[in-house]
């Protein structure tokens, strides 16, 4: 591994994939205003579900709104890196471009993740932030030392898992072919993130952290951010997602063994 | 003779495509699993007793629910992602020379896909019946006949708006980024996470003339039995189908007229 080379590598794909999608400067803009609709809405959604009496799951509008702002980063996230280069696997294996991956002299799974960006995703992490900064106000939070490394932590464990599960399912495309509709199953599942999970049932919460973890994606990060989080759920969240980390990388391993080009 | 042959055309077309879709039968019972978020939605409703704001029993908005996942169901359109994609790739010119606008073939696809989904949706309801056996119910006759006929107005009304924004393909290359911003007032306004009768006044005040609430809110309220205008309803509908219908027509000559081939 030569840490300098793919630094190297990864500039340039910056400087490509950043070039081509500047061709469409405004559908960028149509992506903005849709960043932000979509903010808007989901506020909205949960004004309506605090008409009754201001709680749901425990949690008061102003904390649940630090729940929506992770998720709009996340999402900027899914949107800037994961949706454009692992929605590519399956063109990959579908035209069989995927052996002109593995011929080159890189590593196949930082060369499939990492290929492409998508600049209007920034527009939603940024967003994202802007409206974590105006939860940390209104909920008065102090920021020190030892929080912002624990909030920091969590934020990049959460990444990690994300990026794991998207990358475990399109990888699952070298047998099935088609599996862009496995990536609109988790996208869908992926959307309870932006509640808390105590105002699900118990058997939904039991689901949500056992079998997909989208309980640690979002939740942790924000009790966090309340100062609500014991250190072992914040410990449990770091050895869940080296767990992702490393099943994903195995899997991808185990998984190019069966891969056999088009036509063969 | 004229409508025999159209007749014998559209027979032809859904027989096509439903053998396309059969082909695919693991990808669209996906798409059918993708669409389970209003029972996340009914899980924050009822676990968190949001309903007495509202005055809707715990059951008649679990059947709510379950009505409003059917018509999303039978009233998925992706017209804006095919045609694009058809038009990037220059496979409208083979469609234009024939003697048939080449939606009809889109709106075939739908409705092929719709049959095929049927039986995974009816699966899903089974399940939801199996962990909510209180909200068993049967529609009557003239209830149900009334539905169906509005989920396809609302499919309709859709189809006809997604055509719309897929003919801007002629001028823009990539349409499917208007699309994703209609999707997000669809998406909250439509009724889909919430129904419409819990929305803050200012919001009811003027929804009822927009299309969003006759997409979801209506069919899902007329089928599930709960409290709606069904003359006022279906009239609106068949008021945005008219409206809509025009500008479509006007939109493709102009369209038509403009678009050149690849390669000219």
């Amino acid at each position: 591994m030569n840490f300098r080379k793919y630094l190297k590598v990864y500039k340039k794909f910056l400087h490509t994939s950043l070039a081509s999608e500047l061709e469409y400067k405004t559908n960028i803009l149509v992506d903005l205003i849709t960043a932000i609709l979509s903010l808007v809405g989901s506020i909205f959604l949960l004004s309506i579900f605090f008409q009754n009496d201001g709680y749901i799951g425990g949690w008061k509008f102003e904390q649940a709104l630090i729940i929506q702002a992770i998720y709009t980063i996340l999402n900027g996230i899914t949107n800037t890196w994961f949706n454009p280069n692992l929605t590519e696997i399956v063109k990959h294996i579908r035209e069989g471009t995927l052996d002109f991956v593995l011929l080159k002299p890189i590593d196949s799974q930082f060369f499939i993740s990492l290929k492409k960006i998508n600049p209007s995703g920034f527009l939603e992490i940024m967003l994202g932030f802007l409206l974590l900064f105006f939860c940390i106000r209104i909920n008065q939070i102090n920021l020190n030392i030892s929080f912002m490394t624990l909030s920091s932590i969590t934020i990049s464990c959460s990444i990690c898992i994300l990026y794991s599960l998207w990358f475990f399912i399109s990888t699952t495309t070298i047998w099935f072919v088609k599996t862009w509709n496995a990536i609109e199953v988790l996208r869908s599942f992926l959307y309870i993130g932006r509640f808390p999970l105590n105002s699900f049932s118990f058997s939904l919460r039991i689901f949500f952290s056992v079998f997909i973890p989208i309980a640690f994606i979002t939740t942790i990060p924000s009790e966090v951010f309340l100062g609500l989080s014991v250190l072992w759920k914040i410990l449990l969240e770091v050895v869940v997602a080296a767990v992702f980390l490393i099943t994903s990388r195995k899997f991808w391993l185990f998984a190019i063994k069966f891969y056999s080009s088009a036509s063969s | 003779m004229i409508s025999n042959l159209i007749k014998r055309k559209i027979f032809t077309l859904l027989k096509v495509q439903y053998s396309n879709m059969l082909e695919y039968r693991v990808e669209i019972a996906l798409w059918a699993i993708s669409g389970i978020i209003p029972f996340f939605m009914l899980n924050i409703w009822t676990n968190n007793n949001l309903n007495e704001s509202i005055n809707i029993s715990d059951v008649l908005l679990s059947r709510y629910f379950l009505c409003a996942f059917f018509v999303r169901q039978f009233s998925v359109v992706w017209v804006v992602f095919s045609f694009e994609e058809d038009s990037l790739m220059g496979k409208v010119s083979p469609y234009l020379i024939q003697p048939l606008n080449p939606f009809f073939r889109y709106f075939a696809q739908h409705l092929a896909e719709q049959i095929t989904r049927f039986p995974f949706a009816l699966i899903i309801a089974f399940f939801f019946f199996i962990f909510n056996p209180e909200s068993i119910w049967i529609p009557n006759l003239g209830i149900l006949l009334l539905s169906i006929v509005s989920t396809f107005f609302s499919f309709l009304i859709q189809f006809l708006i997604q055509s719309i924004v897929a003919c801007l393909c002629f001028w823009t290359e990539k349409a499917s980024s208007i699309e994703r911003l209609l999707f997000i007032p669809t998406l909250f306004l439509s009724g889909l996470l919430a129904p419409v009768i819990s929305f803050p006044s200012y919001v009811k005040s003027w929804i009822y003339l927009t299309p969003f609430p006759y997409l979801i809110d209506f069919p899902a309220n007329l089928l599930s039995g709960n409290e709606t205008n069904i003359s006022g309803g279906l009239s609106m509908q068949i008021l945005w189908i008219f409206l809509l219908f025009p500008l479509f027509k006007k939109i493709w000559s102009e369209g038509t007229k403009k678009y050149t081939a690849m390669g000219s």
